[in-house]
């Protein structure tokens, strides 16, 4: 029968908590410098939401323009952030991505080919040159594989389907290893390391509309905290302007922009083409002002100018907002993306194959004969824990972060195919951190018995209780909430409301009570997932009510323009106390002076 | 081709394999719904009735040939070669025969056509679901409790494949010579008629037949590991793939089209219809 | 919409039974939201694996009225009339309720002789799209295992599982065998180890497959006609001590000085 405490333990000198793309490159960082190695993982070995990348891993090779360069790429990341980021991440990573890529080459992974044998790139919004390398629409796949195999041929010890719960220090503070329940049997199991590698992804959990799966809870991001680490650029969340909505079967999956290139066009309830009330004015030059004049466009951009539809993608996920909030939207809480009715069926499939089959497969939605129904989508949290560009050092000793989890590299806003080489660049980066920290360690730490007794007790505290209750009403009424107050459009009464709200919910938390026992018990992973969403969740609000203007992916309707202030700043969250209901403390930190040289970089690019 | 490669051995694994441990799920042997079992009937049917009438036809030894009494000259793919000392006047090929008493010439060569059939991956599918029930169809028990695959004798003997495909190949250009050879007037000139059609169509589905086998396509350039170091193997390669994928459309056109012709020429030989003659 | 009735299989290794849900079917849903829906509210601890519910992952497989399916996949208004049976798959060791223990197929991923390919050029190897592309069809696998848990070597002779790799990793084999870059030889290692001989290449592997990978055709077949190759051709045999003389001959012929 399952026991209170825990009966195994498991001695490291790094432990990697994600086996996604950042996860498993630290380990194998790591493990080639002779490094004990173990990788915790929720789900199963290779399942990480590194696959759901499509598109393509950003590295400035020049197979295909030879002009290309890391300067370019390293000017085009910091633009897209919106000069948010941490510079010198953003240099590390435009300077190391080609290296990552082909030697992922020589652990297996099979890229496509330009004509001459080399790895294929292709273009993507905000990149200078063509500059993805990538495979087919499955690129995350093969870089997942990659590593995956990779790590299992170095025989690396996998803990598939293991959550932790905490973080644990040693007797000066120091992390020393972590606390963690097998899903499958429930028991729990203690860890010590010299060093661990946060690696765990996103926190789209917490929205109605999100791409991320059920393991995008933000552990990582609240576990640093709780542990006395610090994040930044919180409310800086990625969301694209039209997932589907309904129905359930493909919610969150996101509808390319081809779609409104080739024709699609949104219309609210009242089948109103509504785009054309929503033309900003410095749009208005270059905006068709009626519906004749951006049909005429699509078939010859000479004669027309582009619709409302091909504004940028906060303008249309605001309007889309808007309409919804004024009772306009669709039965599920979106609007209609329509191109049946503009486009031949036969067009429609050979323009936009995969989206046709995609929908075809999982919904049975015909795109060729029915409206979509859309809305804006969750995607990618580019805030997370502070971390040293050089060695992914957090400011607490012997926990580095690496991946979506660590804020900086992507500022403001994150450009497509940057996240892929994120992954490797700073995966390998954590794990020589940890290896340089642990050379330089001394004396023997001792486990912090009390947090393993705490972490242990909270998380079967629900199981104890009767009538309360269910953690799947709590999840549902916390993505609803932050939806509709945090979501893509923000302003100050709604980020308010929630701040105050989520108060409520913790409460609501610390008030679960389960069904059934330990062994696989989804109701219970979820319960021991909910603290960390409220912790993300609240760090965003309180980062969106902060940062009193729109940059990036933080919009404020109450503040549209930029801030001059502001944008010296990242806005940083750290827990005064050691419990995951303390207050958090927030506040305003200088971003980091960017040299002479890479600031004539910028320059040159203006 | 040959690039020198080191063997390797496996590696250790240290994850816990549970042998023999508890699974989930009803013990019964499906919980389909559907009609699994109509494919393996249908196969059996065919199957059966393929091998009854083959078996029937190749003990007869007689009418299989159509010579001088016809128009067009046509013989039974069942009986070519012809290589029997007891063989019709002007049914063999070549110069040489086989005393055999009075076995039926089809008994000599039809292993090899047999062979070929007998060891193809497709048939191999269709007969251990259909009449070993291992599987019957997906996710519906084997009919067995041991099961060694094809690692023993005789089953081993299926690695010969590509032999029998290599003698197809011989018995194919034997069986287009026939079909060339049934445009030819007896008593001179050309022309055509339903059994030289017939003859036609017979060879050229075995062609099709061949040419998409499994082992045909690692021959032309599957068997390569660069493709750009192999452009013509390549070529050869990307025509054998397509016809590959349609390997079990052939393997039933061109067995039905086998009995089709034996039947046309035993009717005309034995006089119980004419070779309809267009020209 | 009308009712539907999911007769699922809860229990665990001491044994379970099918339980009945009735709940209302909703438009466009796939059996996993129907499943989720029955979490949230009747059954919070049903035991079900999922992450992307996109078809990319490969979680959430279970076997649908008897046959291997991804959950996130199969539309509910693709089911017949009456009651649908979901079970957790029949091949490997259960957890509870749909989860079942896949080890096994991790511990074959660990046996595999990794890549091993030359030093690597300035600016990359020169490999072109005709070599990339028979193994980048093996590589789109997503590793949902139900290719292995539908194969009877293994399904109905839990012996085998001690010499058999199954479908999952003949295609990596196959991947690795057909990369333009590999130096290993794993052809007496398929035969011997993994088991290859034992595939009746009935093909029930590439009927379940939800990426389409050809795996009988594609991988296993012509793995088997490398074996035959390495271990059966007298042929191919005379042919690599052939090769293998004029090779070094040839060897020996450019290392002599020009004149």
């Amino acid at each position: 029968m399952s026991t209170n405490t825990p009966t195994e333990h498991h001695e490291y000198d790094v432990l990697i908590i994600g086996a996604g793309g950042a996860g498993l490159r630290a380990a194998i960082e790591a493990k080639q410098r002779g490094l004990k190695v173990g990788i915790i993982t929720k789900s199963l070995l290779g399942k990480a939401h590194t696959v759901m990348a499509e598109g393509g891993m950003a590295a400035a090779m020049g197979n295909v323009y030879e002009e290309d360069n890391w300067m370019v790429h390293f000017r085009d990341t910091m633009r897209g952030g919106k000069y948010l980021n941490n510079y010198r991440m953003a240099e590390l990573h435009a300077k190391e991505s080609p290296d990552r890529v082909w030697e992922l080459e020589q652990w297996g992974a099979l890229f496509d080919r330009t004509k001459d044998g080399k790895i294929l790139q292709r273009d993507f919004g905000g990149h200078r040159y063509a500059r993805l390398a990538h495979v087919g629409d499955r690129t995350g796949l093969e870089l997942i594989r990659t590593l995956q195999q990779k790590v299992v041929s170095m025989g690396t010890d996998v803990f598939m389907e293991c959550k932790v719960l905490r973080l644990l220090h040693d007797q000066d503070g120091k992390i020393a290893g972590a606390v963690a329940y097998w899903r499958a049997s429930g028991e729990f199991v203690t860890f010590s390391a010299k060093a661990v590698v946060l690696a765990t992804g996103g926190v789209g959990k917490s929205w109605k509309f999100t791409s991320n799966s059920w393991e995008g809870t933000g552990d990582g991001h609240a576990m640093a905290m709780w542990a006395g680490a610090e994040l930044i650029d919180m409310e800086c969340i990625q969301f694209h302007p039209t997932g589907m909505v309904w129905p359930l079967s493909v919610r969150g999956i996101l509808v390319t922009e081809g779609v409104r290139g080739d024709g699609g066009v949104l219309r609210n309830s009242e089948g109103e083409r509504f785009m054309f009330n929503y033309v900003a004015d410095m749009f208005r030059g270059e905006t068709a002002e009626t519906e004749e004049e951006g049909d005429r466009w699509y078939e010859d951009h000479a004669a027309g100018r582009r619709p409302p539809e091909l504004l940028p993608r906060d303008e249309v996920a605001r309007a889309i907002n808007t309409e919804v909030k004024a009772g306009r939207g669709s039965p599920h809480g979106g609007v209609y993306l329509d191109i049946a009715s503009r486009r031949p069926a036969e067009f429609i499939r050979r323009r936009l194959p995969s989206m046709y089959h995609q929908f075809m497969e999982l919904a049975g939605v015909d795109i060729t004969r029915e409206a979509m129904e859309i809305g804006p989508t969750c995607h990618y949290i580019m805030g997370g824990v502070k971390v040293d560009a050089d060695t992914a050092a957090t400011k607490v000793p012997g926990l580095f972060a690496a991946g979506e989890v660590a804020g900086g590299m992507h500022g403001a806003n994150r450009l497509g195919g940057n996240s892929l080489s994120d992954l490797i660049v700073f995966g390998r980066r954590a794990g020589m951190g940890a290896a340089d920290y642990i050379e330089g360690l001394q004396g023997s730490a001792t486990l912090n018995q009390g947090e393993v007794d705490a972490a242990i007790a909270e998380a079967l505290a629900p199981f104890n209780r009767e009538n309360g209750e269910n953690p799947y009403d709590i999840q549902r009424d916390l993505q609803e909430m932050m939806q509709a107050n945090v979501g893509i459009i923000r302003t100050g009464s709604e980020v308010e409301a929630a701040i105050e709200t989520l108060e409520n919910f913790t409460e609501r938390v610390q008030n679960i009570s389960l069904k059934g026992g330990r062994q696989y018990n989804p109701g219970w992973n979820l319960a021991t997932d909910l603290p960390s969403m409220l912790t993300v969740s609240k760090c965003t609000a309180r980062g969106a009510r902060d940062r009193k203007e729109s940059r990036g992916g933080h919009t404020r309707e109450d503040f549209p323009g930029t801030d001059e202030q502001l944008s010296k700043v990242n806005i940083g969250h750290t827990l005064a106390g050691n419990d995951w209901t303390a207050s958090i403390k927030t506040e305003q930190i200088p971003l980091l002076p960017i040299p002479a040289e890479l600031k004539a970089l910028l320059e040159e690019g203006k | 081709m040959f690039e020198e490669r080191k063997a390797v051995t496996a590696l250790e694994s240290s994850t816990q394999v549970v042998l023999g441990g508890t699974r989930g799920g009803p013990d019964v042997s499906t919980l389909r719904q559907d009609r699994w079992w109509l494919q393996p009937v249908i196969t059996v049917s065919i199957l059966t009735s393929f091998v009854i009438y083959a078996t029937w036809a190749a003990f007869q030894g007689v009418n299989y040939f159509v010579g001088a009494t016809g128009v067009h000259e046509l013989i039974s793919p069942f009986y070519s070669p012809c290589l029997s000392t007891s063989c019709v006047e002007g049914s063999s090929p070549f110069g040489f025969a086989f005393n055999v008493g009075s076995l039926s010439p089809a008994l000599i060569i039809l292993i090899f056509p047999l062979g070929f059939r007998m060891t193809c991956y497709y048939y191999r599918r269709s007969y251990y679901r259909a009449f070993w029930w291992s599987p019957p169809a997906c996710a519906v028990a084997d009919g067995h409790t041991n099961y060694s695959g094809e690692t023993r004798f005789p089953l081993v003997i299926q690695n010969a494949h590509r032999y029998f495909f290599y003698f197809g190949v011989v018995f194919n250009v034997l069986l287009t010579y026939d079909a060339i050879r049934s445009f030819h007037v007896v008593g001179g000139g050309w022309g055509i008629s339903v059994g030289s059609l017939v003859l036609t169509l017979n060879a050229t589905l075995l062609w099709l037949y061949s040419l998409s086998c499994h082992a045909c396509r690692h021959i032309c350039g599957g068997q390569v590991r660069s493709f750009s170091q192999h452009p013509i193997r390549h070529k050869l390669w990307k025509l054998a793939t397509p016809l590959n994928a349609k390997h079990m459309n052939f393997a039933w056109a061109s067995l039905f089209v086998v009995a089709l012709t034996d039947v046309y020429v035993r009717l005309v030989s034995s006089g119980a219809i004419r070779d309809l003659v267009f020209f | 919409m009308s009712d539907v009735t999911m007769r699922i299989w809860r229990g665990d290794s001491t044994g379970g039974q099918f339980e009945n849900y009735t709940l209302e079917q909703n438009e466009g849903e796939v059996v996993l939201d129907v499943i989720h829906r029955i979490q949230a509210t009747e059954a919070p601890d049903l035991a079900c694996r999922w992450n992307c519910k996109a078809g990319k992952c490969g979680s959430c497989a279970a076997e649908i009225n008897g046959k291997p399916r991804l959950m996130c996949m199969t539309r509910m208004s693709d089911m017949p009339e009456g009651p649908i049976t979901v079970t957790p798959m029949k091949t490997f060791p259960i957890i509870r309720d749909l989860v079942t223990d896949v080890s096994f197929n991790y511990a074959q991923a660990e046996k595999v002789p990794a890549l091993l390919p030359p030093p690597m050029p300035e600016g990359g190897y020169r490999i072109f799209q005709e070599d990339v592309e028979r193994s980048q069809e093996f590589r789109k696998c997503i590793e949902c295992f139900m290719c292995q848990d539908v194969c009877h070597v293994i399904r109905d002779h839990e012996d085998n599982k001690q010499h058999y790799a199954g479908p999952r990793f003949f295609i990596r084999y196959a991947e690795l065998e057909m990369h333009p870059l590999d130096t290993n030889d794993r052809r007496d290692l398929i035969r011997e180890d993994m088991g290859l001989g034992y595939c009746n290449i009935t093909k029930c592997c590439t009927e379940v497959c939800p990426e389409h990978i050809k795996i009988t055709d594609n991988a296993i077949i012509p793995l088997k006609e490398r074996v035959v190759d390495a271990h059966y051709d007298p042929v191919a045999w005379l042919g690599r001590k052939i090769r293998r003389k004029t090779k070094v001959s040839a060897q020996d012929a450019a290392v002599q000085p020009a004149p």
